[in-house]
């Protein structure tokens, strides 16, 4: 078995009165695609905002390959290694798709801070932004501005921007939101064929997508985790089961005071 | 390796807008350097200074471009920048202080420095906010220059000679506007170079979407606020020289109203492109210079004629260029072959 490369350890964040992360624990093994699933409001988006760092939380500890990480900004998180995804896409939308990528190739191989040297010599930015535009398909469209492509191409985008600054845990929010089949087919085999250089926590509301993908699931239910398991246990966990279908109002007294 | 075939025109963005040609540079460089020349032959020495003058403010303006323009920080308080480098060198001459190379940096550093301590508290805040709040820093600087009789409290403090260069003396209309084309001439040159390398570029991003940056790897707050600190310096900058051509320094350069003048000059002229704070500064100080000798009403007239450009160019004059292009261009490839796609159907 693979080597533990996320462990999230008594996690909690309020937000006044409302526990949005109640003593979450979680485990992430390298090289798996870890499906994070729940109802509307369990805290999915809440707890992705803690890993990579634009949230703090109040209390527990975050552990990236055996290093604590909790209160390290978000720069630095990309720089070891976590980098996310957003679920409404968010790209430079005035620029070129090369334009955006090589953004993100350069935010990793640094000199942000280069103040005088011309951008005359792009080669190892193009080089960095035409490997990640290869590897989401969109490799045509490098000089049309980002305004201009489709939806599903946007989405595509918005994986190759964390792509192109090499990951080794992806995070990815709802990579599939407002795809049509065709393009949430695409993005599904997109997602497979990284499983192989990447780990991956996928927050995602196509159940069939995330059946299909994750090796494991954890269900979060109220801000903490009740199961994390193979697809087909989560499929029979009794508890996962009531928590979907279930009254919600057996969460609701301990969410809300 | 490049797999995009060469006819496909690259589009032109906003990390690339407006950053000028050589030859353009060129030719207004040696525009400026005659100028002083043809008003002498002319025998109107006066617009030596008006000249000066504007390459000031141009360089205040253009150092206010790179924080609101490049940067996306709305500063209402850029005149604090510019009181401090003029009150740097006017405190520093107090003291007996002239040489030019002492004098002058230490200024942009006193700048620099007010930048530092107000970029770190404001940048915390957004929109509204931040204006609000570095209106409120350059009002208290404001209040504390009136309020200090050692430097002259209302009055201002008097400079008793320009800053000194060995074997050269500024006294003269002529040797400062070359002396002010000189510095400003290399502040611009950097000024170029912030916003061509990829420090310009990742401010522009920045200004473009914060969140994405941020997610991408780049240290959105230390990337703004170092781009807040230059741009109070190089406004220090054009403070000192400020001082040194009108002989002194008062209260009313630390006024919103000359932080509201600055923004007004890169908002007509274009905001976040190269030109934009130098045309801007031309067009406002010529317009005022030339309709306040003919009547007295002369801020009325202004506002109107303001107001008109801002009507025809809403992105500032430099912003036309670019819609001429575009009115001229052919429709691009992409919406031709969308259009023949919709014919098709």
């Amino acid at each position: 078995m693979s080597h533990t490369i996320l462990q999230v350890e008594n996690l909690v964040k309020r937000f006044g009165g409302l526990m949005a992360t109640d003593h979450c624990n979680l485990e992430v093994r390298a090289g798996e695609i870890h499906a994070l699933i729940g109802p509307n409001g369990a805290g999915k988006t809440t707890l992705l905002a803690q890993l990579c760092g634009e949230l703090a939380p109040d209390s527990g500890r975050i552990l990236f390959e055996g290093r604590d990480i909790t209160r390290l900004p978000i720069h630095k998180r990309v720089g070891a290694g976590i980098v996310r995804s957003f679920q409404i896409t968010t790209l430079l939308p005035k620029l070129t798709v090369r334009e955006n990528l090589a953004l993100a190739v350069q935010a990793r191989t640094g000199h942000s801070f280069d103040f005088l040297g011309t951008v005359a010599d792009e080669s190892d930015l193009d080089e960095g932004a035409e490997d990640a535009a290869r590897r989401v398909g969109l490799i045509d469209v490098m000089e049309q501005i980002v305004s201009t492509l489709s939806h599903g191409k946007q989405r595509a985008l918005e994986l190759g921007m964390a792509l192109a600054c090499k990951p080794r845990l992806l995070l990815l929010d709802e990579p599939m939101a407002g795809t049509d089949p065709e393009e949430s087919k695409r993005m599904g085999e997109l997602i497979h064929s990284l499983r192989d250089e990447h780990t991956l926590i996928l927050v995602e509301h196509d159940m069939d997508a995330v059946f299909r993908l994750a090796d494991r699931v954890s269900v979060l239910v109220a801000g903490a985790v009740i199961a994390t398991d193979t697809p087909e246990q989560i499929r029979n966990n009794p508890q996962v089961i009531s928590a979907y279908l279930g009254d919600d109002e057996s969460a609701g007294p301990e969410a809300v005071q | 390796m490049k797999s995009t075939p060469s006819h496909v025109r690259k589009p032109e963005t906003p990390l690339l807008a407006g950053l000028p040609g050589p030859w353009t540079a060129i030719a207004v460089a040696l525009v400026l350097a005659i100028y002083p020349l043809i008003m002498s032959s002319l025998g109107e020495e006066f617009y030596i200074s008006v000249g000066s003058r504007v390459l000031i403010l141009a360089l205040a303006a253009s150092a206010l471009n790179l924080a609101l323009g490049y940067g996306g920080m709305i500063s209402l308080g850029h005149a604090a920048f510019l009181g401090a480098g003029g009150y740097g060198v006017a405190i520093l001459a107090k003291y007996g202080v002239i040489a030019a190379w002492v004098a002058i940096p230490a200024a942009v550093g006193l700048a620099a420095f007010a930048a530092l301590v107000i970029g770190v508290i404001s940048l915390r805040t957004r929109g509204v906010y931040f204006i609000m709040i570095t209106l409120a820093f350059a009002q208290l600087f404001y209040y504390l220059a009136v309020s200090l009789p050692e430097f002259g409290g209302d009055d201002g403090l008097p400079l008793s000679s320009r800053s000194a260069i060995p074997g050269l003396s500024l006294e003269s209309d002529l040797a400062f506007y070359y002396f002010v084309l000189f510095t400003a001439g290399l502040a611009f040159v950097l000024l170029y170079r912030l916003v061509a390398s990829r420090f310009g570029r990742a401010l522009v991003a920045i200004r473009e979407n914060e969140r994405r940056m941020a997610a991408i790897g780049y240290p959105v707050f230390r990337l703004k606020l170092m781009a807040f600190v230059l741009s109070g310096g190089l406004a220090g900058l054009a403070g000192a020289l400020l001082a040194n051509l009108s002989l002194g320094v008062t209260p009313h350069t630390l006024t919103w109203h000359q932080s509201g003048l600055l923004m007004v000059m890169v908002i007509i002229g274009g905001s976040g492109y190269f030109w934009g704070g130098i045309t801007g500064a031309a067009i406002f100080l010529l317009l005022e210079e030339t309709i306040s000798t003919q009547t007295e009403h002369w801020n009325l007239i202004l506002g109107v004629l303001l107001l008109f450009i801002v009507l025809v160019a809403p992105n500032g004059v430099m912003s036309l260029r670019e819609r001429i292009i575009a009115a001229r261009r052919p429709p691009s490839p992409a919406h031709a072959k969308a259009a023949s796609e919709e014919n098709a159907r």
